[in-house]
């Protein structure tokens, strides 16, 4: 990555410290985790479903299903972006009607992106519910959508970058905040 | 990534990486097909139009699906019953259809050359090959790799084995440049009267004996006998064709173990091709009837989404 680092705003440490967090209050607002299903939005949305999984194992001892969404192909923006994205997988683990979804993004900004996925769902099945986690929301909204469950809430400014990395994909736990061109929020 | 292609004239000047994205591409379509509701926003207000001058089934209907899939509003256009019919020139004809605000022009005609020449005539539309004469038909090749690929797992270093009418079948140009490409090694057969001249610049090797040709080969593939092959003395009959050069399944298993069989349709049952083994487990036919709707919609989703530049 080219553009300079800024301030580290999540260590390893509060990474893990916040995902226990997260998952214990999905729990707790859940009453258990009956009809729950992890749905990660691509891309580092999926490794950071995949932690909440394991917690959940660890501290209930329910496996719960896990999945992945890509909404490229739901986007409203692909006319306005340079380059085209490429689309990556999607797999859900069985039928979402019925099941209380736990849709899972690194960063909030725009919400377009979470519009995108519930598009995505709706097209898939009707959920009883759909409940959001983030691991970092760094305002600018532009449309009215909010997260169930927030990581940490950063103010930033639109020139800014918040870079989630996650160890399964960039080999460290870190969120960084770096200064950059607007860059699409992949 | 930065996809480079607004069309799809041939594959020539695609590369080995840019297939391999593609086919990755396509594997996710294919997952869309399975889904219960099978179409997604992608290609929303996008205007195409499918522009066919020549019969065709299965390369039509798959386009249709694909662009319908993708939410493009899809305008079919024919030769026959339209203005071509009233001697509109090709030139006048694309330009009639830019002018109607086309973005995409989906294209099938006799003369070789024809999706080239349409689209050096448009300035803003895209244009996609769907099968020039006897030149190309890149999204049949597309869709053969992307078969051939998921099936067998990879393709470098796998034997392909071509039989049948090489000289007049422009699937056969396409796929022997195609796999090439992705590193399979292709080797043609079929009666001398229907190979072309040119076969080793092609990329492929010619032996007469069906039998040596598919000794080894992990892909067999079978060209479509086309009727008027017989009037024209290319062939004996079609009796004599099936008992040298047919898919039998004695011929099948003459090559590899986990050999697969492929056809690129309509079929004609025990000409180039035996009845059992069009329907037998080594058959990918129908798999790919299915790539063909996949591969199309990644070809249409890469080309025709972001910015020009």
């Amino acid at each position: 990555m080219a553009d300079t680092e800024k301030a580290v705003v999540m260590t390893d440490d509060d990474m893990h410290r916040i995902l226990r967090r997260i998952a214990i209050e999905i729990i707790e607002r859940n009453k258990g985790l009956e009809d729950i299903m992890l749905l990660g939005i691509q891309r580092r949305g999926v490794f950071l479903a995949e932690r909440l999984k394991k917690l959940f194992l660890e501290i209930e001892n329910v496996k719960v299903p896990t999945g992945e969404l890509d909404i490229t192909l739901y986007r409203d923006d692909i006319p306005t972006l340079l380059e085209q994205p490429v689309v990556h997988s999607t797999s859900i683990p069985g039928d979402i009607a019925g099941k209380k979804l736990i849709l899972v993004d690194d960063v909030l900004y725009t919400g377009r992106t979470i519009r995108s996925a519930l598009d995505a769902l709706m097209d898939l099945g009707r959920p009883d519910n759909v409940q959001l986690v983030i691991l970092v929301d760094r305002g600018h909204r532009e449309l009215p959508i909010q997260a169930d469950y927030v990581g940490k809430l950063i103010p930033t400014s639109r020139s800014e970058m918040v870079d989630v990395r996650v160890m399964e994909f960039d080999g460290e736990d870190r969120v960084v905040i770096t200064e950059g061109k607007e860059v699409d929020p992949d | 990534m930065k996809w480079r292609h607004h069309g799809l004239i041939d594959l020539d000047d695609w590369t080995r990486e840019e297939l391999e994205i593609f086919l990755q591409q396509a594997d996710y379509m294919e997952e869309l097909l399975g889904r219960p509701i099978k179409k997604v926003p992608a290609l929303r207000g996008k205007m195409i139009v499918n522009f066919f001058y020549e019969p065709s089934t299965r390369t039509k209907v798959s386009f249709e699906l694909a662009e319908k899939m993708l939410s493009a509003d899809v305008v079919n256009w024919s030769a026959s019953g339209s203005s071509v019919s009233k001697g509109e020139t090709m030139k006048d004809t694309a330009w009639t259809l830019e002018a109607m605000g086309a973005d995409a022009v989906v294209i099938r005609h006799g003369a070789v050359g024809a999706a080239d020449y349409l689209s050096k005539k448009l300035s803003r539309a895209s244009v996609f090959n769907a099968g020039d004469g006897t030149h190309r038909h890149p999204t049949q090749a597309l869709l053969d790799i992307h078969t051939a690929w998921k099936k067998l797992g990879g393709l470098e270093g796998r034997r392909m084995s071509i039989i049948g009418d090489i000289l007049h079948s422009r699937v056969a140009r396409s796929d022997i440049k195609a796999f090439s490409k992705m590193g399979v090694k292709v080797t043609v057969s079929g009666p001398a009267t229907l190979m072309p001249r040119d076969i080793q610049s092609l990329g492929a090797e010619y032996e007469p004996d069906p039998h040596k040709a598919v000794k080894s080969a992990d892909i067999l593939y079978l060209l479509r006998i086309q009727k008027e092959r017989q009037h024209q003395g290319l062939i004996p009959s079609f009796d004599e064709y099936h008992k040298r050069y047919g898919a039998t399944s004695e011929l099948v298993n003459e090559a590899g173990e986990k050999s697969v069989v492929m056809h690129p349709g309509p079929v004609n049952r025990r000409v180039e091709i035996a009845s059992d083994v069009v329907d037998g487990e080594k058959s990918l036919i129908l798999k790919q009837v299915r790539s063909g709707v996949a591969v199309r919609m990644a070809l249409l989703y890469l080309c025709l989404g972001g910015v020009r530049s």
